[in-house]
């Protein structure tokens, strides 16, 4: 298991934010995260990234502990956002020096790393133009390659595709889908219900607790409907 | 008509963000600007609002020029931004108040048009505004716009980063002001959100790709859409792809979107084929596209041309 949680629990004063989660996720699995905004995803992921220590509850991401080794699974996960992104005043080929650097990739290595991935999203003829010179999409499977530089065993994505359109969104998809088949672990969060049946499981968190967990398939017949926003809308409003 | 636009250009130094945009909006309607980032929806409602002058164009709304009458513009109109822009440091009922005096009004005196939202936030009238939750913002926001009765709303992307059941409730909230004769205008990334619309604008990097009503973009999507489904998906996508005459294949949920080229076949023949291929559990369905598929195609033939 990449992701291991048991009764994970954090409170802020009185208020429980996130109220005993369990669950693992598996090598090679993509991993849905949903739920309302409130519920707890952002303190959950916070959790699971070493950024927040649990109140209480034990959790193993990457082989180390998410309570004690918090440093040790940051150096180990990969993670992307949205509103985190690269920097727009440094060009492809800078961006990639430079989170390698943090991440403590060695100089030598990291210069082959960086022209093999050029070469890979095919952006030969823009590596020395300013980052904001490139079309979004284009922006959007760097910063997730960069994400994925040091080689990490599970990566977070949160919100990676919102205000993207529907094509770049499908690409990226098919971009996650060949990461998942190389084994590495994708745990992903998003609004948009047509990319929860992309995921193979899926939790869908409720007032800090995971409420429901399984494939979009058997949601879908648990709870008697046709797609997920109507699994989403049935919990959720319950 | 209470907006038109007509034939708006504008750009920031190196970028032409909108190329010759028109478009009207009639009384009593909700019309949606459905598009990516960077669309340039963003930049149009600002203009509307009075905030940037556009660089060739005109603009009138209810009558009023977005320039040179741009006083009675901020009269009549309502503006929620993007981003949340009250005062974060004014309670919710100081926020509200001031926005009243602005306006030489007071909370009384529309309430009616206030009352659903307002009862949500009354537990939190007296915390400060930045210390809301996203939703209670935004309601907050809303509030604010309505608190003068503006004949025209203007909402830039109010149910981004917004979960499903949030944006349900939101759009239930529209439905209610446009019943009390409020005009909206609308943006949003959210190609389902379309169906919620009277009419809408699909805008791509600058450009107008369609205006209609949502049913008329989709009865009026030139191809036949295909429903393909199978448990090994990814493959599946590949594999229609790579047939002679395909035109494209989409993921769409649990689905896969196919179309291919004239002629175009039946659902029985490609099921058939498909078996042949080793998809034993393939089954295909013709189906009337959405919103998406008809932005797909648009975006392509804009590129194309």
């Amino acid at each position: 298991m990449v992701i291991e949680v048991e009764n994970l629990v954090k409170k802020f004063g009185d208020f429980t934010a996130v109220d005993n989660i369990s669950f693992e996720v598996k090598e090679g699995e993509i991993f849905g995260f949903l739920g309302a905004n409130g519920a707890g995803k952002t303190t959950a992921i916070k959790m699971l990234c070493g950024l927040m220590a649990p109140t209480s509850g034990r959790g193993v991401v990457a082989g180390f502990d998410i309570k004690t080794q918090r440093e040790k699974v940051k150096r180990r996960i990969g993670y992307m956002s949205q509103k985190f992104s690269l920097y727009d005043d440094l060009s492809s080929y800078e961006n990639i020096m430079f989170y390698g650097g943090i991440y403590g990739i060695r100089r030598k290595e990291l210069k082959k790393k960086a022209e093999r991935l050029i070469r890979k999203l095919g952006l030969e003829s823009v590596e020395n133009k300013l980052l904001k010179s490139l079309p979004p999409g284009w922006k959007q499977k760097l910063a997730f390659s960069v994400a994925l530089l040091h080689e990490p065993s599970v990566i977070f994505l949160d919100e990676p595709t919102g205000g993207v359109d529907p094509v770049t969104r499908r690409q990226f998809w098919e971009l996650i889908y060949e990461t998942a088949i190389e084994g590495k672990t994708i745990f992903v969060t998003t609004h948009y219900m047509d990319e929860a049946e992309y995921c193979d499981r899926v939790s869908i968190m409720v007032n800090g607790r995971i409420d429901a967990m399984a494939s979009p398939a058997e949601l879908k017949q648990n709870f008697e409907v046709t797609s997920m926003e109507d699994v989403f809308l049935k919990l959720a409003r319950s | 008509m209470v907006i038109r636009v007509q034939e708006i250009s504008k750009h920031f130094k190196t970028v032409q963000a909108l190329k010759n945009i028109s478009f009207q909006v009639a009384e009593g309607e909700v019309f949606g600007l459905i598009g990516p980032d960077g669309a340039g929806k963003t930049t149009l409602i600002r203009i509307m609002a009075t905030l940037l002058k556009q660089d060739a164009g005109n603009i009138t709304l209810a009558g009023y020029n977005n320039i040179e009458d741009y006083e009675q513009v901020r009269n009549l109109i309502g503006y929620v931004p993007g981003k949340f822009s009250l005062y974060q440091d004014l309670t919710v009922e100081e926020n509200l108040n001031l926005f009243a005096t602005i306006f030489g009004t007071t909370l009384q005196e529309n309430y009616y048009l206030i009352k659903d939202i307002y009862q949500m936030l009354e537990p939190f009238k007296k915390r400060r505004a930045g210390n809301l939750s996203g939703g209670m913002k935004q309601k907050l926001a809303l509030s604010c716009a309505l608190i003068h009765k503006p004949k025209i709303l203007l909402l830039d992307e109010p149910t981004t980063g917004v979960d499903p059941v949030s944006r349900k409730e939101f759009w239930e909230m529209l439905g209610r002001l446009k019943n009390e004769g409020i005009t909206i205008l609308v943006t949003t990334p959210y190609m389902d959100e379309a169906a919620k619309c009277d009419r809408v604008g699909l805008i791509q990097t600058g450009n107008i790709l369609s205006i209609d009503t949502p049913q008329n973009i989709i009865t009026g999507f030139p191809l036949k859409i295909y429903s393909v489904r199978s448990l090994k998906r990814v493959e599946l996508l590949h594999h229609l792809r790579d047939m002679p005459n395909a035109h494209s294949a989409n993921l769409f949920g649990d689905s896969i979107h196919y179309i291919q080229k004239m002629p175009e076949p039946d659902e029985l023949t490609l099921e058939a084929a498909l078996k042949q291929a080793g998809y034993l559990d393939a089954k295909v369905e013709r189906i009337q596209p959405v919103i998406e598929d008809c932005f797909i195609e648009l975006m392509k033939s804009q590129i194309a041309a």
